[in-house]
């Protein structure tokens, strides 16, 4: 099962559209909306709901964990409080991320079977412009020899949505850290914003226990040109 | 004179709670109207008069269990930040009280500044931001003082809540720096924090409980200690 996804609000018809539009992306993701709060008679009012979230957890958590995002200051203390109320468990996570974009980015992550932590990543870094000179980790000098490739993009649509979080899901889970063209090869959406289109080149470098693992991961994927041709 | 405060207290320190936000309901929504969304003196009567309803039904055998019980049920019924603050506050008590039966003078001030400790970390302001905290040090910090001369729980619970008191009045002229006070800036000195003068009443809600245990016994919980 993915990881399951919770989408606070201080609107129930804002989560629920989150919900609607991550969706399109991951059919098979339990996205879960808690947006809202109700009043005294229980009338639908503006805020946020400590046990629309806790039962939006339960509900999303399906084995593998769930990660949460939220809109404003008091969605996101609401979210912090309802982990804190169940231990702050480590397969549940909350991202600070934008919450239309981080949702998508999440949503695709958790699609392409990424755990909690890279779909948090996912999320997170959605929306935000990558560094100059890439984001890799700076850490290779420590992981020992580093594992290298020079792969050609040979499907027309290149390094799109879907295969990026395909391949960073899947690296995303092995222990080695890897650099595409610069860029933190288990960062969904730094590897969409490298724009690798057909025909261009991926340099792979990977470091770390499993670098050889991840090396064939990656020329795999791009030499079947990621089961697109 | 009581040495230690039972659930007894703590019931009663929570009705109380209830009791005078909802005479100050009309002053909390008019301060938060002034530098915030006026939601906060409403947020909070609903949240309180759960927790009163909720103490109905059930009646919490320790002061942690009280705090639990206070804390879950704000953060469920209270929509804005106050709820999320205030709840974790509770929560952090009621972990820092433990299974106590009763508290005594050390572990009063304690779950009062592992409750302030919960409010930073939620909240993420520091002292002088205009918010709570700006209640809450001054009360922990005298409370902490109190506890080290060996005063009463009732002692150390006024003086915490006159220090909370003076801590509010501080925050008139402050410019607000976190929360939707903070939009305002500079037009934000001149008026009270609501939260930190909630915070006020509540920790005087709990110091007027506690002298009320004091002559013989707490008024629900049965013997103190």
């Amino acid at each position: 099962m993915s990881v399951g996804l919770v989408i606070v609000s201080h609107s129930r018809k804002v989560a629920e559209g989150v919900v609607e539009l991550a969706a399109q992306m991951a059919p098979d993701v339990t996205l879960v909306p808690a947006g809202g709060t109700a009043d005294d008679g229980g009338a639908e009012i503006i805020g946020t709901s400590l046990d629309r979230v806790m039962e939006a957890l339960s509900t999303a958590d399906t084995g593998s964990g769930a990660v949460v995002l939220a809109d404003l200051g008091s969605a996101v203390m609401t979210a912090e409080s309802a982990l804190e109320f169940l231990g702050d468990p480590e397969t549940m996570l909350l991202a600070d991320a934008p919450l239309v974009e981080g949702s998508v980015a999440a949503a695709v992550a958790a699609q392409s079977g990424g755990n909690a932590q890279t779909v948090r990543r996912a999320a997170e870094e959605a929306n935000r412009q990558p560094p100059a000179g890439g984001n890799a980790p700076e850490k290779a000098a420590t992981r020992g020899p580093a594992v290298t490739a020079e792969l050609t993009l040979i499907n027309p649509m290149g390094l799109h949505t879907r295969p990026a979080a395909a391949l960073a899901g899947a690296l995303g889970v092995l222990d080695a850290d890897v650099e595409i063209n610069g860029m933190d090869g288990k960062s969904v959406m730094m590897l969409m914003a490298l724009g690798a289109g057909m025909g261009k080149t991926l340099h792979v470098t990977a470091t770390g226990a499993q670098a050889d693992e991840a090396v064939a991961l990656v020329r795999r994927e791009v030499e079947r040109g990621f089961g697109e041709v | 004179m009581a040495t230690e405060l039972d659930a007894g207290w703590a019931i009663d320190w929570l009705r109380r709670c209830a009791a005078v936000i909802a005479g100050h309901r009309t002053e909390l929504i008019e301060l938060d109207r002034a530098i915030g969304d006026g939601d906060h003196g409403e947020n909070l009567d609903r949240g309180f008069r759960a927790v009163t309803a909720k103490l109905d039904t059930d009646v919490p055998d320790t002061p942690g269990a009280a705090f639990k019980l206070a804390a879950m049920t704000l953060m469920s019924k209270v929509g804005g930040a106050a709820g999320p603050l205030y709840g974790t506050a509770f929560l952090r008590a009621a972990t820092a009280a433990g299974d106590a039966p009763a508290l005594d003078a050390p572990a009063l001030a304690a779950a009062l500044a592992a409750g302030r400790d919960g409010v930073v970390a939620r909240g993420k302001a520091e002292t002088g931001d205009k918010t709570m905290i700006d209640a809450w040090t001054p009360a922990v910090e005298a409370a902490a003082a109190a506890a080290d001369r060996g005063a009463t729980p009732a002692e150390l619970l006024g003086e915490a809540a006159t220090a909370a008191e003076a801590g509010a009045v501080a925050t008139d002229p402050m410019v607000a720096r976190k929360g939707r006070a903070s939009y305002l800036g500079e037009r934000s000195a001149g008026h009270r924090d609501p939260g930190a003068a909630s915070s006020a009443l509540i920790l005087r809600a709990a110091a007027e409980a506690a002298a009320a245990v004091e002559p013989g016994g707490s008024p629900a919980g049965g013997p103190s200690a």
